[in-house]
């Protein structure tokens, strides 16, 4: 046997991986576009929720039913998955079902892989129909307009497909597996509890034909691994890779606490210290780049708020439970996350198109894709934050857009000004004498 | 109106030179505000009646600068936070009880990295300590039977994990304690968060507080139990807009300990 389709596979892979990683290495680049923050303090705490929402998918049966069908898709895939590496050396090396000679072990794999499969294209469907037919809320929302829904069906049909090939390969297989007296390299491995049930289509057909067709199943089924593993990084199906660096750099702090601006602090205790010079000039740092007051456009987020971005699988449980969202306001924690990710992504590819330097391009994510109303809409109650099931938290975008609204455009809405100008003034949120403070005690 | 409260100044405490056993922080709302300010009493009196040492920042006392901070001023957060750092820090503060979840959650865990670190609770946390060391006793009967709901604030629940503390009082008071459908990590904000309660509503079909007043009511409660003075005014202007002010009430915890022992 000649080895051209080994080489021919080589290349596919090899084709297939090098884009793969062409597309990781830019996720980095664009991820690591955002300021500094420091994710790694308590590394225990982190592996623990990692391994708990991630691997262990905790936060997905919050809600069971699509919690549960989810966690037969994964399960599935992950477990499907240590078919690819038999699939892998098979192709490289022309051997057929390598790993057959586990015996039983061999054939409760192959009984399980097949069982999931079916599972899996049970769970499909459900997934399809909430989103197609039943048309569930957080599903038909305009957020999701246009490429996003178009993409979540792509995924659900990829799916099928390749679930489907792997029925097929194992249904034709087995079928040259009975072949009294055998057929070719076709060795008796592996127990086929789904696809012996689809093998008698196959009745009828020449031997040579069943070959032809199964050698097809397979190839397609790997082709379409790769083409499918492409696919993710223009998808919001990246979320199986980076939920697990997403819920490892999570913040770990309460909820409610919003970090502290540390450019901030340093000028707040130099107008408190009794022996600062007023006079003194600046400190003269000419590298130094004038630091901005939160966030107008993806840079100067973190890097942890762009990972989120990109971790983003669009589920819209944050919305769903968003009170402003709930009472038809303009606020949609999901938009923002995608907001976020699709204006990230138009930066990069503004460096790709200039050698690696960002020509500003007169837009930002304030007005261009997110819109102050918006932002002005959050009540800060943390609800998406507990809600998603990788731990994004839109609410830390919101408030960093906040804070570039107020401290460097002056931009807050009119009551919030006055609110303000009232704790500057007396000490609280309304206008009332500070002396008057205890007064309660009396009346 | 006059009662015989007694609320001590840390500065009179200091004049003593005496460290109470809590300082209370009494907040904007718990001071100014005519609905909050009832609050502040209640609470005051269970914490006279149980011979707690406890003393207020009076007129000392501003703002902690949490609506600030969540509209996005991190300037005027800051010199708050530091001039009342300035303020607790002299006094030697160390244990801090609010009878409001922002500014609980505020003073907890925004101030340490600021140079203020105290103990800080809650309020429901406070009287439900009182009540495990048996220096409160409450006799149920006023609210035997009552069906009482309790509406998690944001600042309390999901920021800061207290779900518990106001749930065991309202069962201390052989109240039905009624779920809503939206409850503990999963309860609907009232509408007043971050900075909400300072500004009107952007456009939308629904106030949010009417919203979160309709799931209360679907539990048929006789009183609505709030942890928080603004969450309190929400739910009170969300029953007055469902005009059913004659039969259900909105109540903080604190009032419903006072008013079992008849305080």
């Amino acid at each position: 046997m000649s080895y051209l389709d080994n080489i021919l596979f080589a290349i596919i892979l090899a084709i297939g991986f090098g884009y793969f990683f062409v597309s990781i290495k830019k996720i980095r680049r664009n991820i690591n576009l955002g300021t500094d923050v420091n994710r790694t303090d308590n590394p225990k705490a982190r592996w623990t929720n990692m391994a708990m929402i991630a691997l262990g998918q905790s936060k997905m049966v919050r809600r069971p039913v699509a919690g549960i069908l989810h966690i037969i898709v994964y399960i599935g895939f992950v477990i499907i998955n240590i078919e690819l590496l038999e699939i892998i050396i098979d192709g490289l090396f022309g051997t057929h079902r390598v790993f057959a000679f586990l015996g039983t072990t061999y054939n409760v794999l192959i009984a399980s892989f097949e069982i999931l499969a079916v599972l899996v294209l049970v769970a499909v469907f459900a997934f399809w129909s909430r989103r197609n037919i039943i048309k569930l809320k957080r599903f038909v929302s305009s957020d999701l307009k246009g490429w996003p829904k178009s993409d979540a069906n792509y995924i659900l049909y990829f799916e099928v497909v390749l679930m489907t090939l792997f029925l097929l390969m194992n249904a034709s297989d087995l079928h040259l597996q009975n072949v009294p007296g055998g057929y070719g390299h076709f060795i008796k491995a592996g127990s086929f509890p789904v696809s012996q049930f689809i093998e008698p289509i196959f009745n009828g057909l020449s031997n040579e034909l069943v070959m032809l067709l199964s050698e097809g199943f397979w190839w397609v089924h790997i082709i379409g691994i790769l083409i499918f593993m492409n696919y993710l990084y223009f998808s919001k199906h990246l979320h199986i890779l980076l939920a697990f660096p997403n819920t490892y750099f999570a913040n770990l702090n309460a909820q409610g606490q919003f970090d502290n601006l540390q450019s901030v602090t340093n000028e707040v205790k130099l107008m408190m210290d009794p022996n600062a010079d007023p006079f003194a000039a600046a400190p003269v740092d000419p590298n130094a780049v004038p630091s901005k007051f939160g966030a107008s456009d993806v840079q100067d987020l973190n890097w942890v708020q762009l990972l989120n971005a990109y971790t983003c699988t669009e589920c819209g449980r944050c919305t769903s439970s968003c009170p402003a969202n709930n009472t038809g306001k303009k606020l949609s924690p999901r938009k923002i996350m995608m907001d976020t990710r699709d204006r990230l992504e138009e930066v990069g590819k503004n460096i790709d198109a200039n050698k690696g330097v960002f020509i500003p391009d007169n837009k930002s994510l304030l007005n261009d894709y997110i819109t102050a109303e918006e932002l002005w809409a959050c009540t800060s109650c943390n609800a998406c934050v507990e809600e998603c099931p990788v731990n994004i938290s839109p609410l830390s975008i919101i408030m960093d857009m906040r804070r570039y609204l107020v401290m460097e455009q002056s931009a807050a809405p009119m009551p919030l000004n006055a609110m303000m100008t009232n704790i500057e003034n007396n000490g609280a949120p309304w206008q009332y004498n500070q002396q008057d403070r205890l007064n309660w005690k009396n009346e | 109106m006059s009662e015989n409260l007694i609320v001590p100044t840390m500065a009179e405490m200091l004049a003593q030179g005496k460290q109470p056993e809590v300082l209370f922080w009494v907040g904007c709302a718990g001071s100014f505000d005519d609905r909050a300010k009832k609050i502040t009493k209640a609470f005051v009196r269970i914490l006279n009646r149980s011979n707690v040492s406890f003393a207020v920042l009076g007129t000392e006392e501003s703002c902690t600068g949490d609506p600030a901070k969540r509209a996005g001023n991190e300037f005027l957060f800051q010199m708050q936070a530091m001039m009342n750092i300035e303020v607790l820090n002299g006094y030697e503060a160390k244990k801090i009880v609010t009878a409001c979840p922002h500014c609980f959650n505020t003073l907890k865990n925004e101030y340490p990295e600021l140079g203020g670190q105290y103990e800080v609770i809650h309020h429901t946390e406070f009287l439900k300590s009182l009540l495990d060391d048996g220096r409160l006793t409450i006799e149920g009967g006023q609210f035997k039977g009552k069906r009482i709901t309790f509406h998690d604030p944001c600042y309390l629940g999901r920021a800061n994990n207290v779900y518990e503390a106001p749930r065991d009082l309202i069962t201390k008071l052989d109240a039905a304690l009624v779920e809503m459908k939206r409850s503990k990590a999963n309860g609907l904000c009232c509408g007043a968060g971050g900075a909400q309660m300072f500004k009107d509503a952007e456009n939308g079909d629904k106030e949010i507080n009417i919203e979160r007043t309709e799931d209360a009511l679907e539990t048929a409660p006789d009183i609505i139990a709030a942890g928080c003075p603004f969450c309190n005014t929400m739910m009170t202007d969300g029953i007055k807009n469902k005009e059913r002010e004659s039969d259900v009430k909105v109540m903080d915890i604190a009032e419903l300990i006072a008013n079992a022992q008849d305080l």
